[in-house]
């Protein structure tokens, strides 16, 4: 559907991770934007009245879920923008640009596996939510901060989900190791990889696709002004294998052609 | 309230229904802001600057948030003047509104056929020259920082193109903006807008890295207001041809505040990004702030700054 402009209020922010300390990780609940539809991996634009004329940007999130009741997003602070987002109120208003991009392919009958790394778990809770046959579905979840930070429990309770929290620097040794077998698996099946994490950990993702020709999906996270295809800030470059030869080798943008590309159709 | 205004040039005319017109590179091809308002409601819409042959741009990052503002190094990617006459063109509503095109290149002689180009493209109502790009020609010196190139420019494309409407966009990178204004009216254009770009650059003290790929990009947003203000005053002052303002728009105040320094219509840049139907509601906006504060027309108001 095409993208909507709404302010939209904030039911709750709830902080996740351990009580006490101070919070990274965020759950943020807004009222339903009432979309006509929208795919997982899709994102939104989220600015808050707070970021007045000094933070001129939206801020790209993922849709974590979305129910009769409410649109939620998960994020973790980093910045500027991210900290001004930890400081919203139940009421406040939040001005919504969304649903933006495209999403994943959901394939229901194909075995499919999702590889998270830290915050690219959220697309993955809408995702798991959504799918018919769940038991085609498998994940392998990498993270730094405590399991308890994420937003894991409504796909626990539909899925198993493989963690591996890094911890020392073994631990990357590891995930890669793991990354690599289960990518090969999934292609012997003829499945389907799904990832989404920051850049090293796609990229790493892309190496295996293209080595055992698994088809797979990578969801990027590029910096992003406006979200709707019109600065061409947020670009990434395409390979011969782009579907349309007019874009084959060039800069195509994230925010409407992506965030979720073709492993072979890129170059991160 | 009556929001129409004609643009009244040397040569030729531009009849805008308001003076709301969005900035070239910030609202794409018009398309991508359709979901959020009317395009046909806007007095006219300038795409992403066009050149003769596509151009691929510059690799990433290209663009980076600075304090009220953002950089960008986008380095004009765009897929041609050919392409946009035939595929993009047809989509756009160039019956109801004024799409005009922003042209870029590298020498004078590339100006001029693109300008020759486009003369023959009825759906395009008027040009809007970027001369704020490197003379590949002579030693890369941008046209715009110099005045003699700025009108050089500035009469090859009035000769390759006489018929329309044609504006030149000035940049802020320069010692004095009145005098490079004067040289290109001198050269036959019908109006001038400013500002482009102002050259910025940004840092990661972490990684020690430039946060640009290119290094350095143009600085735009509301950090840019003051200097555009004063830009659009100076040159408002020094040409007889209407001048188009451009810069740290972001509210109906704003837009009143340069048709106060001499503006008869402005453009709506960065401001976009922020709210993607911010362009639609200032078409609103505006009467209400008038009546709020007593302005009882543009025309009263335009250029009656008072300076004692
Ligand atoms: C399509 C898309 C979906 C996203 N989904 C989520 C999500 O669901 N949850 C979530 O927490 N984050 C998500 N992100 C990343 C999120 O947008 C950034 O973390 C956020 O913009 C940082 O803003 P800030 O002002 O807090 O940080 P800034 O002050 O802008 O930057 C702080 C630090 O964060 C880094 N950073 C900035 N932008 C990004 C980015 N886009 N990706 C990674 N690092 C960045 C900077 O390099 C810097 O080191 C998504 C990004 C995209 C493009
Ligand atoms: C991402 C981006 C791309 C731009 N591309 C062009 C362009 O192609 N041609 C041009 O003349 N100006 C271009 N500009 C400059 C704007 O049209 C405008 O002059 C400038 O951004 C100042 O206005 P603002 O502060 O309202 O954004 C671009 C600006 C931005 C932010
Ligand atoms: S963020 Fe502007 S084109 Fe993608």
């Amino acid at each position: 559907m095409t993208p909507k402009s709404l302010q939209l209020k904030v039911l709750d922010l709830v902080p996740f991770g351990q009580t006490g300390t101070k919070h990274y990780f965020f759950a943020l609940r807004l009222e339903n934007p009432n979309w006509e539809e929208w795919q997982p991996g899709q994102f939104v634009m989220l600015r808050p009245a707070s970021f007045g004329l000094e933070i001129p940007w939206g801020r790209p999130l993922g849709i974590c879920h979305l129910t009769h009741q409410h649109l939620i997003c998960f994020f973790q602070v980093l910045g500027r923008g991210t900290e001004r987002l930890a400081q919203l109120k139940t009421g406040d208003y939040v001005q919504v640009v969304g649903p933006l991009g495209q999403g994943f392919v959901m394939e229901e009958a194909t075995p499919t596996l999702l590889l998270a790394g830290g915050m690219g778990i959220v697309p993955f809770v809408g995702y798991v939510n959504r799918h018919s046959q769940p038991w085609n579905l498998s994940m392998l979840f990498g993270h730094r901060a405590p399991i308890d930070c994420y937003p894991v429990d409504s796909i626990n309770e539909r899925i198993t989900l493989d963690s591996l929290q890094e911890t020392v620097p073994g631990d990357l040794d590891n995930l890669i190791f793991s990354l690599q077998e289960r990518i090969h698996d999934c292609a012997e099946q003829h499945g389907l990889v799904l990832a989404c994490g920051p850049l090293p950990f796609l990229k790493t993702v892309q190496r295996f696709a293209l080595q055992f020709q698994a088809r797979t999906q990578l969801s990027l996270e590029n910096r992003m002004a406006c979200g709707v295809g019109a600065c061409l800030g947020c670009v990434t470059k395409t390979t011969p294998n782009w579907q349309d030869q007019k874009l084959a080798n060039n800069y195509v943008q994230v925010c409407t052609h992506g965030p979720v590309f073709w492993a072979e159709q890129i170059i991160l | 309230m009556n929001l129409a205004v004609t643009l009244s040039g040397q040569s030729q005319k531009l009849e805008l229904k308001n003076p709301i017109l969005t900035a070239s590179g910030t609202f794409g091809y018009g398309l991508e802001f359709a979901p959020f308002g009317d395009l046909s409601s806007l007095g006219g819409f300038i795409v992403k600057g066009l050149s003769l042959k596509p151009r691929l741009g510059n690799p990433g990052p290209r663009i980076v948030e600075t304090t009220a503002g953002m950089l960008n190094a986008v380095g004009l990617q765009n897929a041609g003047v050919e392409y946009f006459c035939r595929e993009t063109l047809p989509k756009l509503p160039t019956n109801q509104t004024n799409v005009i095109a922003n042209i870029y290149a590298s020498s004078v002689e590339e100006f001029a056929e693109l300008a020759a180009i486009l003369e023959h493209e009825p759906r395009i109502k008027a040009l809007e020259v970027n001369i704020s790009c490197p003379n590949v020609r002579q030693g890369g010196v941008l046209f715009g920082q110099d005045a003699k190139m700025a009108a050089h420019v500035t009469k090859a494309c009035r000769q390759a193109a006489p018929n329309k409407f044609l504006i030149v966009k000035l940049s802020p990178n320069v010692t004095d903006i009145a005098y490079i204004a004067q040289s290109v009216e001198g050269a036959g254009c019908d109006c001038i807008s400013c500002i482009n770009t102002l050259q910025g650059m940004s840092v990661d003290l972490k990684s020690r890295r430039p946060m640009l790929a290119n290094v350095i990009g143009g600085l735009s947003g509301p950090a840019i207001k003051p200097v555009a203000l004063r830009c659009v005053w100076q040159v408002a002052k020094a040409v007889k041809i209407p001048v188009i303002g451009v810069g740290g728009i972001t509210s109906a105040r704003d837009v009143l505040e340069f048709i106060l320094v001499g503006a008869w219509a402005i453009q709506v840049g960065t401001a976009n990004f922020m709210r993607p139907q911010i362009s639609f509601e200032l078409i609103k906006d505006i009467p209400l702030l008038c009546e709020e504060l007593n302005i009882t027309s543009l025309t009263e108001l335009r250029g009656s700054l008072k300076v004692s």
